[in-house]
């Protein structure tokens, strides 16, 4: 069974995240990068489905240049190979010009699965998995728990608030992931070694036929208007218990509209 | 949130903008490398090290080890971070690759190790131990016992210990009366009993192997008469269970998570092929034990001054981030009591305690890097004179590299806690537990004393003082570039030339007492001494290494420089002084005067 497994570089979770003043979009280059986070477990599970089916597992990227980074852990933690779209014109791309430019590649592999992680830490749109099925005509699984993927089937159990949902899809499909589904590996010393051979393809616009004009950010469809910073932690307001401190509490939270 | 174990921005800083580690890479025996996996396999140890090592840490300290009178109880957390730790393919980092090694260059290693200790020193003794005794039986096994011991140790089923103290000769190994007795087949049979035993018994790996020194019926007289044996817990082939029993836990100070013990050799309690006596094999020749341990000694020792650094670095960054959020107090310069409270940052005597810290972590980090690339150097420079020169100038170092930052990195714990005010004091915070763990590090591998001990009586004299020799040209270079940088760089570079001339100058004085005891009864004194000079020209170099660069990280290497130099080195010059004057006050106080 080959898979596809969109992975990306986000500024790290914990790092103080901003936008750039000038075009509004993330500052990159301020911020210490990591693979999101949610991605680990997607390349966990298509490497768990080729340890049981065999098959191939490719990673596929859209990203700055550094992005490589993510991609050679991807290959460490035991991807086959990878395919790193990387463009200047691609810069401040929004989720549906990204989906348009990963679809062009999706269209040049062969795969049976794309797993996606289930949203990005960074934009936290949570719309990739939905942006690819439409524009490749693919079912979509979504937030998948469990994955079984058999001949041309797959099946997932699909997290809900109540329990889960089985659903299931022929192939080729598209599933994301969420991090109930596993526990990711950590690469090993042998597969940082391995990945530095493993194939990566690196596409520039032109070579992955995307349409320079329908890409970048003066041709994005969203755009972020304005954006201010978040304002200081404020001090606390201190509740002194005088045999009223549980009445007092719930005032508050009520105040607050938390209750 | 920045990583309160290390700071991986310092970790670059020194391998890449100061030591050029990727330049090795140019070298056949790290070919394979580049920095991209040393990027990789640092990414690695911060994660594994962050993820299931140091949450932890904590436990380990409030659980200790157990023994049930059959079997060591160990919470459960220590063996699935080593196993992480293991199938990671780290222990074998360093090694070489006919092993099933990875040949990391050794600097890099131990910028590895250290975020493991860092995080959890305790845990991260069990593959410390295994690493040295591998190591050493590399060196000196037969390839049988290579293939037999080694290679399970760096696939992480088997670990491993070192066996050289006994109740009654610690730093004084000479006395060890551990018998080993020759059986006619090639094997031996031991008996004694052997104390301070780090991960001497537990279940954490299939087998446990240790390296005996013991003495063979007959053979000569106090050092020169200690052998090296590999002894199993279970005999390898048959699975029998050897005759080697834990008579009893040590309860520490810190360290908690790492078991230790005092294990019994060959008492009878079990009998394998039918009789009792704990089986052993020869390691090299008989009666060059010390020098094999030895080998692994210098190693071990530049390990510990990695761990105190280690240790030290998490305290000063757990003190950064609690000053910068602890509001307490307004500017000295405030009138109106109505103002904000400040962080406590903003107080000048934090940012002295905090500047201490910063120029001990650092100063110690620069120095075990610095080894490291040393014994890189060691095994593949590129002249039989480069080769040498670097052996040299590491036995030189290593005493050093030991126990400043075992001394000065636990300054700095302690300064953490004093930022903390009260609640550094409480088992609360994590800083009181990271200075208990860093205490041990001034006793083991050699206690401070015999670090000076070793430094002055042994290093500084060796091959007619071209250990001295070696390191004040070094430095010297060192100097030279600083003095054509000209402005501060110079200044400094005038004040490390300065002391570095008076500290081989109190050489000659201090040997030509014309009495051992005098001359080494303040070895103390002199290893503080040259210690400092030592990291001050750490600093110096860092100084250069940031030259022209801009940003806050820069900054505050030069501010650190700056401290050292203004604040540390001046410690020297009575030091010196006192050295000079062949003080006898030691030596003339009397036992019934206390």
């Amino acid at each position: 069974m080959n898979i596809v497994v969109l992975v990306k570089q986000v500024p790290d979770t914990w790092a103080e995240r901003k936008l750039n003043e000038g075009d509004k979009t993330l500052d990159r280059a301020s911020v210490d990068v990591v693979m999101n986070e949610i991605d680990e477990y997607a390349v966990e599970e298509a490497l768990r489905i080729k340890e049981a089916q065999g098959g191939e597992v490719t990673i596929l990227t859209m990203g700055p240049e550094r992005a490589v980074e993510t991609i050679r852990k991807a290959l460490s933690m035991g991807a086959d190979k990878a395919v790193h779209l990387s463009d200047e014109a691609l810069k401040g791309s929004d989720a549906v010009q990204t989906s348009y430019a990963l679809g062009k590649v999706l269209e040049t592999l062969e795969y049976d699965l794309v797993i996606v992680g289930s949203e990005a830490t960074d934009s936290r749109m949570a719309t990739m998995g939905a942006l690819l099925s439409e524009r490749l005509g693919q079912p979509q699984l979504t937030g998948a728990r469990k994955v079984t993927a058999e001949g041309g089937t797959v099946t997932i159990e699909r997290q809900t608030d109540d329990g889960y949902a089985v659903v299931e899809a022929s192939t080729p499909a598209i599933i994301s992931v969420m991090e109930k589904i596993n526990e990711p590996r950590y690469p090993s010393f042998k597969g940082i070694m391995a990945a530095k051979s493993k194939p990566l393809t690196t596409l520039s616009v032109g070579d992955a036929g995307v349409d320079e004009g329908q890409v970048g950010l003066a041709a994005a469809p969203s755009q972020v208007v304005e954006f201010s910073n978040k304002p200081p932690r404020q001090a606390g307001q201190i509740v002194k218990d005088e045999g009223d401190g549980g009445t007092k509490i719930a005032e508050y939270l009520a105040s607050q509209k938390f209750v | 949130m920045a990583s309160l174990l290390l700071s991986r921005r310092d970790l670059d800083f020194l391998l890449h903008e100061w030591l050029d580690v990727s330049s090795l890479t140019s070298r056949e025996r790290y070919a394979e490398h580049s920095r991209e996996t040393f990027d990789a396999v640092l990414d690695l140890a911060e994660q594994i090290a962050t993820r299931d090592f140091a949450p932890h840490n904590r436990r380990s300290d409030i659980e200790e080890p157990v023994f049930d009178g059959e079997r060591v109880i160990l919470h459960d957390e220590i063996g699935k971070a080593l196993r992480r730790y293991a199938d990671a393919g780290l222990i074998g980092a360093g090694m070489d690759k006919g092993v099933g090694g990875m040949q990391l260059p050794a600097v890099v290693t131990q910028a590895t190790m250290a975020w493991f200790q860092a995080a959890n020193v305790g845990t991260s003794s069990y593959p410390f131990l295994t690493i040295a005794n591998a190591n050493l039986l590399q060196a000196h096994g037969t390839p049988e016992q290579v293939q037999t011991y080694v290679v399970p140790m760096v696939e992480g089923r088997w670990f491993g210990t070192m066996c050289l103290s006994e109740p009654q000769a610690g730093s004084s190994l000479a006395d060890v009366t551990t018998r080993a007795e020759p059986q006619g087949d090639g094997s031996y049979r031991l008996y004694g009993n052997k104390m301070w035993i780090s991960a001497g018994d537990h279940d954490l790996s299939e087998n446990i192997i240790h390296l005996v020194l013991a003495k063979v019926p007959g053979g000569p007289a106090g050092a020169k008469g200690i052998s090296l044996f590999v002894v199993p817990k279970f005999l390898v082939g048959t699975g029998e269970r050897n005759d080697v029993v834990l008579a009893g836990l040590n309860h520490k100070m810190g360290y908690r998570g790492t078991v230790n013990a005092l294990l019994n050799f060959g008492e009878g309690k079990h009998t394998p092929g039918g009789t009792p006596g704990a089986v052993g094999f020869l390691v090299g020749e008989e009666h060059q034990g010390l020098t094999y341990m030895f080998h692994m000694m210098n190693e071990a020792r530049i390990g510990v001054g990695v761990g105190a650094m280690a240790l030290g670095y998490s305290g000063y960054l757990h003190a950064l981030d609690y000053a910068r959020t602890r509001p307490q107090g307004r500017p000295a310069d405030a009138k109106d009591p109505a103002t904000r409270m400040v962080p406590i940052i903003e107080h000048a005597d934090v940012r002295r305690m905090l500047l201490a810290q910063k120029s001990y972590v650092e100063g110690s980090l620069a120095l075990n890097l610095y080894c490291g690339r040393l014994v890189d150097e060691e095994r593949t420079g590129l002249t039989e004179e480069a080769r040498t020169r670097a052996h040299l100038l590491l036995e030189m170092l290593t005493p050093i590299a030991k126990s400043w930052p075992a001394q000065w990195c636990l300054l700095a714990n302690d300064l953490a806690i004093q930022v903390h005010g009260g609640y550094g004091y409480t088992r609360e915070y994590p800083v009181e537990q990271l200075y208990r763990d860093n205490r041990l590090n001034a006793i083991h591998e050699g206690t401070h004393g015999i670090q000076a001990l070793d430094l002055l009586g042994r290093k500084v004299v060796m091959q007619g003082g071209a250990g001295l020799a070696l390191l004040a040209s070094t430095i010297g270079e060192t100097v030279d570039r600083a003095l054509k940088e000209g402005a501060i760089a110079s200044r400094y570079a005038t004040a490390l030339s300065a002391t570095l001339n008076r500290a081989v100058e109190v050489t000659q004085i201090v040997w030509g007492a014309g009495d051992v005891a005098l001359s080494l009864a303040n070895a103390s004194v002199y290893l503080e001494a040259v210690g400092h000079t030592v990291i001050a020209w750490m600093w110096l170099e860092q100084l250069l290494a940031a030259h022209g660069k801009e940003g806050d990280f820069y900054d505050g290497k030069r501010h650190a420089a700056r401290y050292f130099f203004q604040w540390e080195l001046p410690k020297t010059t009575p030091q010196l002084d006192l050295l000079a004057s062949l003080d006898r006050t030691t030596l003339d106080m009397h036992d019934s005067w206390f």
